[in-house]
């Protein structure tokens, strides 16, 4: 299958690529193109001009300076990969580790990741948890958008024409476990229910926890009920069974469903991958 | 657009239509057919070949692309008319059925041992997530990429 006719042009810097934007209403950017490739194949896309970012330096490393920043240029193979990622957030590490295949991996970017918005995607949800936010150049200049405002509805995120993705930052974020676990589909592997949790803890209790759920939902997104329920608590069984009827209920409005997968059965799965993902947290 | 691509560790330099498919280039425009097209929609893995030494999906990635890039098809494992060693070991350990995917198979698991080049069963299958044999032999590949980790060479 051939996509349909485009021009390509390929900047070498972020500066070039937003002239190229401006210049070019309804150009597309091409980073891993892993989303938008397979899209432009099927027709469900197409774009005059693809500006291809891939090779702009600068945007393709991870670093850590107190909060945690990637390059939008970074793959999930590098994110999986990264030291610095494993140790200040584990959850990341493993659900960039779970996005699609080896080859996938290898060139889907974060940046791309993010901006396409998939709800059944791995990464939006970790992002979401650890309060991540996304930093966006546009002609007017720069600006950050908390992870949990950027992520608006299915496929559908607070970035304008004309703008890119440079960068996602994770702040610092003192924690005592966190994990990411998902119900994938048996055959894509995308996550049917995706649960990220984080928690603080005191002694025998939880001070402090951050839940996101994705997959079941139009969006990655928290879960104030949960949250509420699990800090305090010894998480025991009863503290589980609390949140987890909590983010049912947290996420009641904005659940999405199909023929294999209906809306009810991945909001119960959703309490279930609650308890999964406090446990996997060391909870 | 003119590119130019070190294919098989030879330069190859081409005119492309910007749409044009890094799969359909390797096929069409320098006829090494050995990379396969099974479903086009980036999930079978038949067309996966190395691309700056990391196996990528040929359907997913443009030509242009792939311009001043290294790439490595199936053609260009084997040395001098010997079988690379995970050639040989889907032959000695019967890794193929009908073969449209091995091709696939063999550049992906390739890629595997050089990330890992260790790993145990499960690595094994996980790391193959990306290619579907339609054959269902997926028990005999698995058994040839041990065989190589095993022997210490890739």
């Amino acid at each position: 299958m051939w996509p349909a006719e485009f021009d390509y042009a390929r900047p070498s810097s972020v500066a070039e690529a937003l002239q190229l934007l401006a210049d070019n209403e309804d150009a597309k950017l091409l980073a891993g193109g892993h989303s938008l490739l397979p899209a432009m194949k099927l027709r469900l896309n197409e774009a005059p001009l693809l500006i291809d970012i891939s090779r702009i330096e600068g945007l393709g490393s991870i670093s850590n300076n107190g909060s945690l920043t990637i390059g939008a240029l970074c793959t999930h193979a590098d994110i999986a990969a990264s030291a610095d990622v494993q140790a200040s957030c584990n959850a990341l590490a493993t659900a960039t580790g779970m996005v699609g295949d080896q080859q996938v991996r290898n060139w889907g970017t974060l940046g791309g990741n993010v901006a396409h918005a998939d709800p059944a995607s791995d990464p939006p949800t970790v992002l979401v948890a650890f309060n991540a936010n996304i930093n966006i150049e546009g002609a007017s200049g720069s600006r950050s958008v908390a992870a949990s405002d950027f992520f608006m509805d299915l496929f559908t995120v607070d970035l304008e024409p004309g703008e890119i993705i440079t960068s996602i930052e994770i702040p610092a974020h003192a924690h005592d476990g966190s994990a990411y676990v998902k119900m994938p589909h048996p055959a894509s592997r995308y996550a049917v229910v995706g649960i990220c949790v984080v928690l603080q803890r005191d002694g025998g209790r939880c001070s402090g926890a951050h839940v996101a759920v994705g997959g079941a939902t139009v969006r990655a997104m928290r879960s104030p009920g949960a949250e509420a329920a699990l800090r305090g608590s010894a998480l025991d069984d009863a503290a589980l069974d609390a949140a987890a009827a909590a983010l049912k209920e947290d996420i009641a409005n904005d659940l999405i469903g199909d023929m294999s997968f209906p809306e009810a059965y991945r909001q119960e799965m959703a309490g279930v991958y609650l308890k999964r993902a406090v446990r996997a947290a060391g909870g | 657009m003119k590119i130019s691509v070190n294919v098989n560790g030879c330069t190859r330099e081409s005119d492309v239509e910007a749409r044009t498919l890094l799969v359909n280039y390797l096929r069409d425009e320098l006829g090494l057919t050995g990379t396969k097209i099974g479903c086009d929609t980036s999930q079978c893995g038949a067309c996966t070949v190395h691309m700056d030494g990391k196996a990528l999906k040929s359907c997913t990635c443009l030509a242009v692309q792939a311009d001043g890039c290294d790439v490595t098809t199936i053609e260009g494992l084997a040395q001098n008319g010997d079988l690379h060693p995970m050639q040989q070991s889907f032959w000695d350990n019967h890794g193929l059925q009908c073969g449209f995917c091995t091709p696939g198979m063999i550049m992906a698991t390739t890629a595997l041992l050089t990330d890992n080049p260790n790993p145990d069963e499960d690595e094994i299958r996980h790391g193959l997530e990306g290619n579907l044999c339609r054959c269902t032999g997926y028990h005999n590949i698995v058994k040839a990429v041990a065989a190589v980790a095993q022997a210490g060479g890739d």
